[in-house]
């Protein structure tokens, strides 16, 4: 009772900390939600009903904050053009095409530069004092250029030292604020003025200006016009239909899970990825399972001498960094200098050959993936009780019989979920792939699919590389990813008896 | 001699076998990490010069103690905390009959089968916006990284433990509810001493895989500080592969020093069939 209290004070403690930052910025929905995340931890444990869900409530927040929400944030990506050259709203785009535009006025005035503030010289707002090269003295804000009267400035030596009503910042002030001095513009009929250096200011134009009577981009210098297409989210020259690279995140419906399926450069080699995508996943569960469940099962008795040091020595590529050591092996595979070839004396290139870079790669993953599977397998036979395998041998079942007809069949029920869990973590090995043979070898010719590529790593090179990222369709891409995972384990999950044990 | 090589020497033989095959990348790790020279091309499969340049040059040029120090941090306290959380869920899945709860098993799995790489853009955006509110949770601090790390803890843990709660009778704790005790009495005298293999298990399984995880560490954790081993390692051959690789394999085989020392501290829980004993008695 005194922990349940002292509990309850600590969540009260967290969410006040918690909500302090969330008033301070107004963030009101943010606050209704740690609100109600409180109210439901207050309500399940001061109730006496519900008891389950005192267990679950715990480790059920945190799966709603962090997989949950990423995995629904991601599905909502799905549907936009969400990626390089579309990531914020229509306005940060016109701004961007502004700014990169922008040159320098031929001709253009240039101006000596003082910064100044009417306020606290660290966080007051910024205004330019400039001098012109006929010794006027204007100041400059946001709002445009104000002629100062002479009487009320100081100038030397081209520059503006005092101002009435204004204060001056030196050097260190300047600097600590030099991110905002590059970003002010004082804005003039013929573009802006910007700051070239600490003492300098030039009128600079942009050449290209969004113009809000036609929704358009119009290049100042050569008159093209670039329209904006809100289905696409990007400015289309409705001649050539070319694109502005800078565009905007809209909602794109179901066009990037259409692509999926009608674009023939993903879905030519789709099928072929898919079948190897499967005989990897598969191919990695059983050999571990094998390998892990034989050693498990050979140590399984307490008339093995050393068997703690046999434990220890097995389970190390466990302990390795699983990372580093997917780059070692990919070593260990070098044609020229790799350890494989010298120890056997071999020339091999096991990469360059499609069969040797899968029979490569299922090897090391073999390695890395067989301790996991002995751990597992070591922990569920120990949880089977001896009686079951010693009534079996009373009534005169060999070894092998006691194996498959009592031990195995126990160990599957355990273990079940844990293989399909391993099948789809491994169906999506992102590591196993990139790191070692990065989806090689390559046909000749059309490289956009490897002999070794499973969808995950083609689909991170169709999404993420060459032409930049495309997070929306990559989106896509997982979902489908997600769909093909789950209807294979739920198959599996009805094949085995992983079902019966969750309907008991 | 023959009834004790089909009783006990096979046995032995598989287990050499394995052990064989465990070792020998490692022993070309090891060979890499003291040769003197610390590339990639001059290494031999075992070991022909001894020196410890490598290390001394990983402890001097790089904060290799702070990325120790955090991957220690982080995999403790996430793999303690996993365990909790896994062991309270487990507990309702394996005892209690309660509304949704197949529904709740089966979609703890299918959530873990979201390809989580793809969902690593919408956790930036998250963790952008916890770091504005809550800076002690946000990017390059290892507590905002650790709550990332619990949302996984219910999952395929929560089934291994389940399966194993499953196997322990159900007469001990109901004996003790029939005595008066309530769910949670139940729970911390009876259950959790009873499965505490698994416990150990998972939480070394748990440690395991926190102080390998790359991909989401690589994101959160920029500052050179408040990396984590195994960032910090990949950040080393990242652009030097060869001439690096003598430091890496010497960073590599260090990282593995405190699983190892987590793996035989909890032997000892993995080795005790504590539910036959019970059953027994």
């Amino acid at each position: 009772m005194a922990g349940k209290i002292l509990l309850l004070g600590l969540v009260a403690a967290i969410a006040l900390w918690g909500a302090f930052p969330l008033i301070a910025a107004r963030a009101w929905p943010g606050l209704a939600v740690l609100a109600a995340a409180t109210a439901s931890i207050y309500y399940v444990y001061l109730s006496p009903r519900h008891v389950p869900a005192k267990y679950l409530l715990p480790g059920t927040l945190f799966l709603i904050a962090f997989q949950i929400l990423p995995v629904l944030l991601t599905v909502a990506t799905a549907v936009t053009n969400f990626g390089d050259g579309h990531r914020g709203s229509k306005q940060d785009a016109i701004v961007a095409i502004q700014t990169t535009s922008i040159v320098e006025v031929a001709g253009g005035t240039e101006y000596g530069l003082t910064v100044a503030t009417k306020g606290e010289p660290a966080s007051g707002p910024l205004v330019f004092l400039l001098v012109d090269p006929a010794g006027n003295a204007f100041v400059g804000d946001a709002d445009g250029l104000t002629r100062l009267p002479a009487d009320q400035v100081t100038i030397s030596g081209g520059r503006v030292t005092r101002a009435a009503g204004y204060t001056i910042l030196n050097l260190a002030q300047a600097g600590a604020r030099s991110q905002e001095i590059t970003e002010f513009a004082v804005p003039t009929a013929a573009g802006a003025i910007r700051s070239t250096g600490v003492s300098r200011a030039s009128e600079r134009q942009a050449t290209r200006r969004y113009d809000a009577s036609c929704d358009c981009i119009v290049d100042t210098t050569t008159g093209r016009r670039w329209v904006a297409d809100e289905a696409s989210g990007s400015f289309v020259d409705p001649a050539t239909g070319e694109r502005l690279a800078q565009g905007w995140r809209v909602t794109v419906g179901l066009a990037n899970f259409a692509r999926v399926v009608t674009d023939p450069s993903i879905t030519g080699p789709f099928f072929r990825t898919l079948l190897w995508n499967f005989g990897f996943a598969i191919g990695s569960v059983l050999l571990t399972f094998a390998l892990g469940l034989l050693c498990a099962l050979a140590l399984h008795s307490t008339r093995v001498r050393a068997r703690n040091l046999y434990r220890v020595l097995i389970v190390l590529p466990y302990a390795m960094p699983s990372f580093a050591m997917l780059l070692v092996w990919r070593d260990m595979f070098n044609t020229d200098f790799g350890l494989i070839n010298r120890l056997f004396s071999l020339h091999v290139d096991w990469f360059g050959d499609p069969w040797g870079a899968r029979a490569a790669v299922l090897l090391a993953q073999l390695w890395l993936g067989y301790p996991y599977m002995f751990l597992v397998s070591t922990g569920a036979l120990q949880a089977i009780p001896a009686e079951l395998s010693e009534a079996a041998e009373v009534d005169g079942a060999s070894a092998w019989q006691r194996f498959r007809a009592v031990t195995l069949p126990l160990l599957l029920v355990a273990l079940s979920p844990l293989l399909i869990a391993s099948f789809a973590f491994n169906f999506n090995n992102f590591n196993a792939i990139y790191l070692t043979t990065g989806g090689g070898p390559f046909p000749p010719g059309r490289s956009v699919a490897g002999a070794t590529d499973l969808l995950i790593t083609y689909t991170y090179r169709l999404a993420f590389g060459g032409s930049g990222a495309e997070f929306g369709f990559a989106a896509a891409v997982s979902v489908y990813i997600f769909l093909i995972v789950a209807v294979v384990s739920a198959i599996s999950f009805r094949r085995t008896r992983a079902f019966e044990e969750v309907y008991s | 001699m023959k009834r004790w090589i089909t009783q006990v020497g096979w046995r032995h033989g598989v287990g050499l076998a394995a052990v064989a095959f465990s070792l020998f990348p490692i022993v070309f790790v090891l060979s890499a990490a003291l040769n003197p020279l610390g590339t990639l091309n001059s290494t031999h499969a075992v070991p022909t010069d001894v020196s410890a340049e490598n290390f001394v040059k990983l402890l001097r040029t790089q904060p290799f103690e702070s990325w120790y120090a955090n991957s220690i941090l982080i995999a403790g306290l996430t793999s303690f905390a996993a365990v909790s959380l896994s062991m309270l869920a487990a507990y309702v899945f394996s005892r209690m009959r309660f509304h949704g709860r197949r529904v709740g098993l089966l979609s703890l799995l299918l959530i873990q089968m979201f390809p989580q790489f793809l969902a690593v853009v919408a956790i930036f955006l998250i963790f952008t916006t916890i770091g504005e509110y809550w800076p002690a949770i946000g990017f390059n601090t290892p507590w905002g990284l650790i709550l990332l790390y619990l949302g996984g803890a219910l999952g395929v843990n929560t089934w291994l433990m389940k399966g194993f709660l499953d196997t322990v009778p159900k007469e001990l704790d109901e004996s003790a509810t029939m005595d008066g005790a309530t769910h949670a009495q139940v729970f911390i005298r009876i259950i959790v001493p009873l499965v505490s293999p698994i416990l150990a298990v998972v939480g070394l399984l748990v440690f395991i895989s926190t102080i390998n995880e790359f991909l989401m560490a690589n994101v959160f954790l920029t500052d050179l500080d408040s990396k984590t081993l195994s960032v910090g390692l990949y950040g080393l051959i990242y652009g030097e592969r060869n001439n690096n690789f003598g430091i890496f394999c010497a960073g590599s085989l260090l990282t593995a020093i405190p699983t190892v020392v987590v793996f035989q501290f909890v032997q000892r829980y993995i080795v005790s069939g504590l539910t036959l004993g019970a059953v027994k008695g």
